[in-house]
């Protein structure tokens, strides 16, 4: 048996490949860019402050909005469903295709239905599932999962891409975007119309009037839920807000945030299915809310603002560790800044035990995140609950402790006992000074690109007092 | 204990009230306002950054301008609302304008159900109206109805939209609060910034890949 690859082996596998270097640093590069240009004339502190209230007050009435948004929809003709995991949620949307007897399955993007690995249990009960956004058609294609929350397919270059969609559909090995676009358009056009089923996810869902909006650049989430007979939208219970009103700003943020756009081609509003004379749009509209772990997120007030998160990306666009290694080398849905704070949650700290030390803490994420989720504060408290590091707030996390040494947490009983001394602390200081030729050269990884760091013969203490002694 | 229960339950059990934010402060959106002309400009600029077109048209004859759009194109058939009032005028002028000599017009009088492969193959432009635009993003907004369905916008690889001058607004908030949305939204409702496009290959822009790849925004003045 093979040990799972963890964090490090991918990260080391990524970095040695040239081709996947480039194209996320060229990618990133021009991200970042764009974001800048796209908040140029903007108080963007403001609107940054205005977003995280305007999420933060959601997140606050959570309970009372989900209620308000069930009790709007189901007024409007939606039908809203519960899952407490992805399992539950899978199980509800694949009776729900089974009732309609559905073969075909079109899906528009959707980051929930990665996370509760929807496609594989539709399979398994023998429907089809065709992603429908282009990135993700490619990555279906190539049976991979997506490196990028919003660019799928941005670990492949269009060489690449053309040699898989040749390989896979015929066409011609063409390196030209406009080509193999049109080609993929021509390929799902026939699936649109066939297909049984939509299936989409949410990117804001409005309780005051029981609507759920659609963020894209393609029209294939517009053509998922308006062409196939069923629309059934999956989103997380964080997605809810209060009213129409409060969508304004997160759509503001996320859209330059995400891309820098000043907004995205189609911003699709569905308030309930196809109205009687209407001719089309769906026949019956279904929302599956999917709590996956976020109750427990939401339990604590620090790890709660993970939850205002509204999945544009810019913290993995911005982020020095994602740039370099790419999205597949975390293993999880979530790759970047925003996956090591919340992966840990759905999945537990014993799986993902890597990922909230896989930064530098250079503070990146935090700085340009829309909502100003504290990502290097949360990552701190992660790597603190994985060693059960703080007595007085007991750890909280699925898992917590799983990092926790004997022999280190012994060593820094040892050291605060002595720090609490002062007599042995001065007597400890001496003899290190006086054995400091004794110190490793080596410390493990940490000296492989650096010099050790060597203790002074003298600390700052016995230095500050000879100076305001001699100035005196 | 049903799915909804237990985590409405796991909700409402919470030992201490959620730390509310500071107040909304909106003003940051609000403050962004323009006058008439800057509207048009901004609206204009906009839609142009994304590859969409704008032509501006007297209110009296847009008919004509249109037209010599279609015809230079060699556009042959054009999907058109009969009830609302762009319908009726075009209708109404249109073997005039035309000179019979094309495209020809068609209405999307039947279920999808009973016409999608026509639809999805056959008509090569739509026409509609639209509620407003917005200014900051170079929008449109549109509310399908029976009239005109959702599909018209998306599916013919050209859309074009009527929109009058004195209805572009700075932003979408002030657009929501003054034809006052919240007090009920249609099943559908769309804001629409361009041709449909994607940069999934490569950061390489495309057009055109799922919905129509040219928007032509007929400004009414
Ligand atoms: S954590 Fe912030 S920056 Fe990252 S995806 Fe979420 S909203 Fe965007």
């Amino acid at each position: 048996m093979t040990a799972e690859p963890t964090f490090h082996t991918r990260a080391r596998a990524s970095l040695a490949d040239p081709q996947i270097r480039a194209n996320f640093r060229n990618a990133m590069d021009g991200l970042m860019g764009k974001r800048t240009a796209a908040f140029e004339g903007w108080e963007l502190e403001e609107l940054r402050t205005l977003g995280a209230a305007v999420r933060q007050r959601a997140l606050s009435q959570l309970p009372d909005l989900l209620e308000q948004l069930e009790a709007n929809c189901e007024r409007n003709g939606i039908r809203v469903h519960w899952a407490r995991d992805g399992e539950e949620a899978c199980k509800v949307i694949t009776e729900l295709c089974q009732q309609h007897q559905a073969r075909h399955v079109i899906k528009g993007k959707s980051m929930v239905s990665e996370e509760m690995e929807l496609n594989h249990h539709l399979a398994g009960a023998g429907i089809e599932a065709l992603e429908s956004d282009l990135g993700e058609y490619i990555v279906q294609l190539a049976e991979e999962t997506p490196s990028h929350i919003i660019m799928p397919a941005i670990h492949k270059n269009t060489g690449e891409i053309s040699d898989l969609m040749h390989a896979k559909t015929g066409t011609e090995p063409r390196r030209d975007v406009p080509y193999l676009t049109s080609a993929a358009r021509q390929q799902l056009r026939t699936k649109f119309m066939q297909a049984d089923v939509g299936i989409s996810g949410v990117n804001f869902a409005v309780a005051a009037t029981g609507t759920l909006c659609l963020v894209e650049n393609e029209g294939n989430g517009r053509l998922t839920t308006t062409v196939p007979p069923v629309h059934i939208a999956v989103t997380g219970i964080e997605k809810v807000v209060g009213g129409l009103e409060d969508v304004a700003p997160l759509l503001a943020l996320l859209t330059r945030s995400a891309t820098g756009q000043h907004i995205t081609t189609y911003f699709n509003m569905i308030s309930g299915p196809r109205p009687e004379g209407h001719l089309d749009g769906p026949r019956e509209v279904h929302l599956v809310l999917v709590d996956n772990g976020r109750s427990e997120i939401w339990q604590d007030d620090e790890l709660l603002e993970t939850l205002r998160c509204i999945r544009c990306g810019a913290c993995m666009n911005h982020c020095p560790v994602y740039t370099r290694v790419g999205g597949h080398a975390y293993g999880t849905t979530y790759p970047g800044p925003i996956g090591k704070i919340l992966m840990p949650h759905l999945q537990g700290l014993a799986q993902t035990q890597d990922l909230p030390s896989a930064s530098s803490l250079c503070g990146a994420c935090g700085e340009v995140c829309p909502v100003k989720i504290p990502i290097p504060q949360l990552l701190v408290r992660l790597r603190r609950e994985a060693v059960d590091g703080d007595k007085l707030n007991p750890s909280v996390v699925r898992g917590h402790g799983v990092k926790r040494r004997r022999l280190e947490a012994l060593v820094w009983r040892l050291w605060a006992w002595g720090h609490a001394r002062p007599a042995l602390y001065r007597f400890g200081l001496a003899l290190a000074q006086r054995l400091r030729f004794l110190q490793p050269r080596r410390l493990g990884a940490w000296t492989r690109h650096r010099t050790a760091p060597v203790l002074a013969s003298d600390s700052l203490h016995a230095r500050m007092a000879r100076r305001d002694g001699g100035s005196s | 204990m049903s799915a909804r229960e237990q985590i409405l339950g796991r909700l409402r059990q919470r030992k201490a009230a959620v730390p509310a934010s500071e107040q909304p402060d909106f003003s940051v959106l609000t403050r962004r306002q323009w006058s008439a002309g800057e509207r048009l400009d901004l609206f204009r600029q906009q839609i142009e950054s994304v590859h969409g077109e704008v032509m501006r048209v007297p209110r009296e004859d847009w008919l004509t301008p249109l037209v010599g759009w279609l015809q230079q194109r060699e556009i042959s058939t054009l999907l058109a609302p009969r009830q609302h009032e762009v319908g009726q005028t075009l209708r109404a002028g249109w073997t005039a304008a035309t000179g019979n000599k094309g495209p020809e017009l068609r209405a999307y009088d039947r279920p999808i159900e009973a016409w999608k492969p026509e639809l999805f193959s056959e008509v090569d432009a739509a026409l509609t109206s639209t509620l407003g635009g917005i200014a900051e993003t170079g929008s449109l907004v549109l509310w399908p109805d029976a009239d005109q369905p959702r599909l018209m916008s998306l599916v013919p690889p050209i859309h074009i939209a009527v929109l009058d001058a004195d209805r572009i607004y700075s932003n979408w908030l002030e657009l929501l609060r003054e034809q006052d949305w919240a007090a009920g939204m249609p099943a559908n409702a769309l804001l629409i910034s361009g041709p449909s496009k994607t940069a999934d290959i490569e950061q390489t822009l495309a057009y055109g890949v799922h919905g129509p790849a040219e928007l032509l925004v007929l400004v009414r003045q």
